[in-house]
């Protein structure tokens, strides 16, 4: 099987003046149709500036990308612009929707803006949101809706125009823990079946019981890939994993004293082992 | 696309959208009756002179146009008439009075005009007959005051004049009725020219002059296209005079211009308020938006699309606001009681509204940098 995304040693640099910050430092990961992977690490470890440069919002420093056998690289602006509309589904932290649309025109915008809005697709949006939970809450403004339901609308207009590769930015960030989990959980599921690449950006350990991998980020560069299903549940797990590489992470406490670190309540930034 | 999204977005925040509208409205019922004023106190200043059967006014030189200093002896009718191309000329006599009524009516202030049967400067009579003598009491009057005094054919008016310090009082019979003919925001009283020079107010009673003396006359030409050239030729032929076109005349009457310029000022700088105001409005509008327009960008919306959506709404506001502003001026000026200078017609309405059209867009233009502007990276916050 082809993977849907290889990256080959990508690199960001940020300069602003005279000052430079690697934020992403010689990453290389190859992700597969079916796959849903966890970014995760420290604040500043380069997360979202990775999702960024995937999406075609940034340039790449050094290294290339490429999806669906797109390099980004080599597309303008006006190309990546329609490359996110066609191959990309995403959804960010927060303000996500569209205030002056309805849950179901959101999604459907999706559609519109790829000039594929027919009746059937429109049946295949009110499914969808369906799956979701949201069939009487199909024709509510984001106002109206939760912030959990907002989320849900988000993962639909995500997913609903047939991307190749889903994006997620902290999609758990505003949510309480039982709805965080309920949304997760819907989208491992989706991602599952209709075979995307997805990949979630999140600071909530707790949410990688519901993915096939977990790349760990720190100083921009790639700490450890956990590949070992064992290994990931007992890292969503909490405190009982930690627990067990109590060396190890000192080590890298000690190496990344400079950032933050939460491990209380099974909430972990930061690398483990 | 663009459409979906402006019309969506108008749609769900119809309040303050209408607000915006009704914003626009206001500048534009400003906007319009500035526009109508300047036109009504114009047509008011110079109706007479604008209408009249002639093409070119002769004054007495160096009294800078002024109907009321210039006086031209009616001796030099007949060199005029002489002169090849020129087909007619009038004696006019203008001067103000008062018409007072019987009843317990207000007395009106009105130009008392003295014009020569059948030649230039007499207007046509639209009821009734023209003035058929040189020297009767007869008169003509505007067709204003027909209608708003109920004066008719065959009534008897009564004119006040001052004479030195006393008031004297006229009886002149109606014989007909002309359309408006105002002369200096009054209504006219036509009359022949030599009753004029008897009636008319003077410093003191009969300075028994043997000449008769007009303040200017109307020169009707055979050829009207030669206005320049005539013009000049008479200048040379007859010595004393100075010879104009109708527009230049009330161009030249006292406070024209400048009430015209004053006028035109305002409505400028109405029509620059009414830019910064929608400029300003969609200006805070659009960075209320900043972080949906990062979506929309992020998600794949081009900046064509994002940049038609501002315009589209920058537009259908302007023109429901336009819209409902020209209704509402147009019923208003319909609504007012005559006698008020508002005039609103074709031409001078359809630029104004032209105009204020086109303060939206112009408003917007900085909205629509704006939006252009938005990151998408803003979409994850960066
Ligand atoms: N526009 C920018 N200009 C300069 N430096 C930047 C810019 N954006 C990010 N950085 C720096 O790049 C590094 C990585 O930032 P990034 O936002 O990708 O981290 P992150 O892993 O998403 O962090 P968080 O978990 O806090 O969201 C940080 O050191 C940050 O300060
Ligand atoms: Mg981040």
């Amino acid at each position: 099987m082809e993977p849907i995304l290889v990256t080959d040693a990508v690199t960001k640099i940020y300069e602003t003046g005279n000052l430079k910050v690697k934020a992403v430092d010689q990453v290389s990961l190859e992700i597969y149709p079916g796959e849903f992977v966890a970014l995760v690490g420290p604040s500043g470890s380069g997360k979202t500036t990775m999702l960024a440069m995937l999406a075609g919002l940034l340039n790449a420093t050094q290294g290339t990308i490429r999806i669906d056998s797109h390099e980004l690289g080599k597309l303008s602006e006006k190309e990546k612009t329609r490359f996110r509309r066609e191959k990309i589904g995403f959804t960010f932290q927060a303000n996500n929707l569209i205030p002056y649309l309805t849950a179901l025109e959101n999604v459907e915008l999706m559609l519109r803006l790829n000039s594929t809005n027919s009746k059937y697709c429109r049946e295949e949006a009110i499914k969808l949101l369906g799956r979701l939970g949201l069939s009487d809450r199909l024709n509510n403004l984001p106002k109206q809706l939760s912030g959990g339901q907002q989320q849900r609308v988000a993962i639909a207009r995500a997913l609903i125009h047939d991307p190749s590769l889903v994006l997620a930015d902290e999609p758990t960030a505003a949510l309480d823990t039982e709805r965080a989990f309920q949304v997760v959980q819907i989208f491992s599921e989706l991602i599952h079946e209709q075979k995307r690449a997805g990949i979630m950006v999140t600071h909530d350990m707790r949410m990688t019981q519901y993915v096939d991998r977990v790349i760990q980020m720190v100083d921009g560069k790639i700490y450890k890939i956990i590949n070992d299903r064992a290994e990931i549940d007992a890292l969503a797990a909490g405190g009982r994993y930690e627990a067990e590489n109590t060396t190890k992470k000192g080590e890298i406490f000690e190496m990344k004293e400079n950032q933050v670190m939460t491990l209380n309540n099974g909430l972990l930034a930061g690398a483990g082992d | 696309m663009a459409f979906y999204l402006a019309s969506r977005e108008i749609w769900r925040n119809k309040g303050r959208f209408f607000l915006f509208s009704l914003v626009i409205a206001l500048i534009t019922i400003l906007v319009l009756f500035i526009a109508a004023l300047a036109q009504g106190l114009a047509q008011a200043n110079k109706e007479y002179i604008e209408k009249l059967n002639a093409e070119l006014i002769v004054f007495q030189e160096k009294v800078e146009l002024s109907t009321t200093t210039s006086r031209v002896g009616l001796d030099k009718l007949n060199n005029l008439r002489r002169i090849p191309g020129v087909a007619d000329v009038g004696a006019i006599g203008f001067s103000s009075a008062s018409l007072e009524f019987s009843n317990q009516q207000n007395s009106l202030d009105v130009a008392l005009i003295g014009v020569q049967p059948g030649k230039p400067g007499m207007p046509p009579v639209f009821s009734g007959n023209s003035i058929r003598s040189n020297r009767g009491y007869q008169a003509v009057i505007d067709g204003a005051i027909a209608s708003r005094n109920g004066v008719r054919v065959g009534d008897k008016i009564t004119i006040k004049t001052i004479v030195g310090s006393e008031d004297k009082f006229y009886q002149l019979d109606v014989v007909g009725i002309t359309d408006g003919r105002q002369y200096f925001y009054q209504p006219s009283i036509f009359v022949p020219f030599e009753t004029w020079d008897k009636i008319r107010p003077q410093a003191a009673e009969g300075q028994g002059q043997s000449n008769l003396v007009a303040n200017v006359l109307a020169v009707k030409l055979t050829n009207p296209q030669d206005l320049k050239i005539m013009a000049a030729t008479i200048e040379s032929q007859v010595s004393g005079v100075e010879v104009v076109d109708r527009k230049t005349a009330y161009e030249s009457s006292p406070g024209y211009s400048a009430q015209q310029s004053t006028l035109n000022t305002q409505q400028g700088f109405t029509l620059l308020i009414g830019i910064l105001v929608i400029g300003g409005f969609f200006q805070i509008q659009t960075l209320q938006k900043v972080p949906q327009i990062g979506v929309l960008k992020a998600i794949g919306t081009g900046n064509l699309i994002v940049a038609y959506t501002v315009i589209l709404q920058i537009i259908l506001v302007t023109i429901i606001g336009v819209a409902i502003g020209s209704i509402s001026t147009i019923l208003l000026t319909l609504a007012l009681p005559g006698g008020i200078p508002i005039m609103l017609t074709g031409n001078t309405t359809i630029l104004t509204i032209f105009t204020l059209l086109m303060i939206g867009p112009l408003g917007g233009l900085v909205s629509v940098r704006l939006a252009l502007k938005v990151e998408p990276l803003t979409a994850l916050g960066m």
